[in-house]
């Protein structure tokens, strides 16, 4: 790879030359179009790569793993609603489109020399760099919630095989038993995920399982759709217990051995134990200079480039992007924007000033759906809510209501998979 | 050389494909096909591709106004003012 990347940029170089003498576009100079590198092939990556290769330019995306296992819907198999086979998507339809993708980790970015380096050695030069790394989960975070803790207690927030292990310890717990979910301090993936995936446990335990309980020990006093959740729990969940911070909730130490979450108030055994770590963004962000203490990177909120690494673009659950949060709509929507500006800035032209929408829909049941939705602008250096536009789902909707909610959240799930992955 | 060096900047700029130069998205249009224009079977959502963008700047005004009952929709239409719902609609509308 290195070898045909360096061959390639000689090759460019001399021909530039050859154009500069001859100050007209030879054959070998119409293959110069501009190369933009984008790293991780989830909702942001694969959307963001897909619209850049429409717009003509030469784009490879760097991602190790052969399918993608999507987080939204993820929920519903964790509570056996639904099967992680439904979550899953190839990239046939990437390469299809011509896009290069390179299966491997990107280990480093050059910034002075406009280069990444995979996992083999080898190097892709790029003009514009696309980060779209997700998160990573911090086992540091949380004492004694190491990475092999995770595989007593999981976490669950990447789907996959974490997905599964969590579904099936569901599957093996008596009747009788006690789950506990354990939800971070923000900001994380998926703001509203813990609470949706409490409410499908709890609605899995209400229909199997009906003497068992489900405690949420939360780093928070409040959280995403938190009256729609509560009000619903209320009426479906008796057996749902959720503990803020200001309660004693904030879990401050896990002991694997035990199965028990340690608060400063006390300790809490589980049968099973959903611990939801703090999280960053995706490592080779980091490694790219894009991040700031946080551990999320800063970015333009019309361009989407890195506050600190300009020219390297950062789109999806690593980026600060304000008001927006870090959801699978936000990515894909933040993915078109970033991808026309990219295209400006490669043309030497003023980029658009952007607007954006999320929308996100949580099950409570099957037929019972609830969303958030916000349209959002740059203003101050983020990008900020547009006011009176937004908000979540009426308080005090009929039954009916919710059901069509639920309905749109499927149809989101298909329509968006389709989009990014079809 | 200097000269020369500096218009072969502008040809690599300008190498991008005559297609892509036209089809920029009006501010917030590219957000819609999140949830719209799926080539899915029997999608709940109604697609807005090709759609007349009379047709859909009337449904933005009505769900803006909260003359048409929705569930998402009054909320985000209330983000839009009517000059950028006729641009959106127009982008949609040829696409």
């Amino acid at each position: 790879m290195s070898k045909i990347s360096l061959d390639r940029r000689t090759l460019l170089k001399s021909a530039s030359v050859v154009g500069a003498a001859a100050l007209l576009p030879s054959p070998a100079f119409a293959q110069a179009l501009p190369k933009v590198v984008v790293i991780g092939a989830g909702f942001a990556g694969v959307t963001c790569a897909r619209e850049l290769k429409r717009a003509g330019l030469d784009v490879t995306l760097v991602e190790p793993n052969a399918t993608y296992t999507a987080c939204p819907f993820s929920n519903g198999v964790v509570a056996g609603l639904r099967e992680l086979t439904e979550q899953q998507f190839g990239y046939d339809a990437i390469r299809k489109d011509g896009i290069k993708l390179a299966q491997q980790n990107a280990t480093r970015v050059d910034v002075d020399k406009k280069e990444v380096t995979l996992g083999d050695g080898s190097t892709l030069a790029y003009d514009r760099l696309v980060l779209a790394p997700g998160i990573d989960l911090r086992f540091d975070a949380l004492s004694g919630y190491t990475e092999e803790a995770a595989k007593t207690m999981p976490h669950a927030w990447k789907a996959g095989e974490q997905t599964t292990l969590l579904r099936n310890q569901l599957q093996a717990m008596d009747d009788g038993g006690t789950v506990v979910i354990v939800a971070p301090a923000n900001p994380f993936r998926c703001p509203p995920g813990p609470y949706e995936r409490a409410s499908l446990i709890a609605y899995y335990l209400k229909t199997k399982k009906p003497r068992s309980k489900l405690i949420i020990l939360d780093a928070k006093d409040s959280f995403s759709k938190q009256k729609l959740f509560q009000d619903a729990w209320k009426q479906l969940y008796p057996n749902l217990e959720w503990i803020a911070l200001s309660a004693g909730g904030k879990v401050t130490e896990v002991d694997v051995k035990e199965k028990t979450l340690v608060t400063e108030f006390g300790r809490h055994k589980a049968d099973v134990a959903n611990v939801i770590p703090p999280q960053r963004a995706g490592l080779i962000a980091p490694l790219a200079g894009a991040a700031d203490r946080s551990g999320w990177c800063p970015i333009d909120p019309v361009t989407f480039e890195a506050r600190e690494r300009p020219g390297i673009h950062v789109i999806g659950d690593a980026c600060i992007a304000g008001g927006m949060p870090k959801s699978a709509f936000s990515a894909n929507a933040q993915a078109k924007v970033c991808a026309a500006a990219v295209v400006s800035l490669l043309r030497n032209e003023a980029p658009q000033q952007p607007k954006l929408i999320n929308t996100c829909y949580s099950l409570v049941a099957p037929d019972y759906g609830i969303s958030v939705a916000g349209v959002y602008r740059p203003a101050n250096g983020l990008l900020a809510d547009v006011e009176g536009a937004g908000g979540v789902s009426p308080a005090d909707a009929p039954a009916s209501f919710r059901a069509l909610e639920a309905t749109y959240a499927d149809n989101w799930f298909k329509t968006i998979t389709t989009e990014v992955f079809g | 050389m200097r000269t020369h060096l500096a218009a072969i900047g502008c040809l690599l700029v300008l190498s991008l494909p005559a297609a892509a130069q036209t089809a920029m998205a009006p501010p917030g249009a590219s957000s819609c096909s999140g949830c719209h224009d799926a080539t899915i079977a029997n999608s709940a959502v109604p697609p807005l591709k090709g759609r007349p963008a009379a047709q859909i700047v009337d449904a933005m005004d009505a769900f803006r106004a909260g003359k048409r009952e929705a569930t998402v929709m009054t909320r985000i239409a209330k983000g839009f003012s009517e000059d950028e719902t006729r641009a959106i609609a127009a982008w949609l509308a040829k696409r």
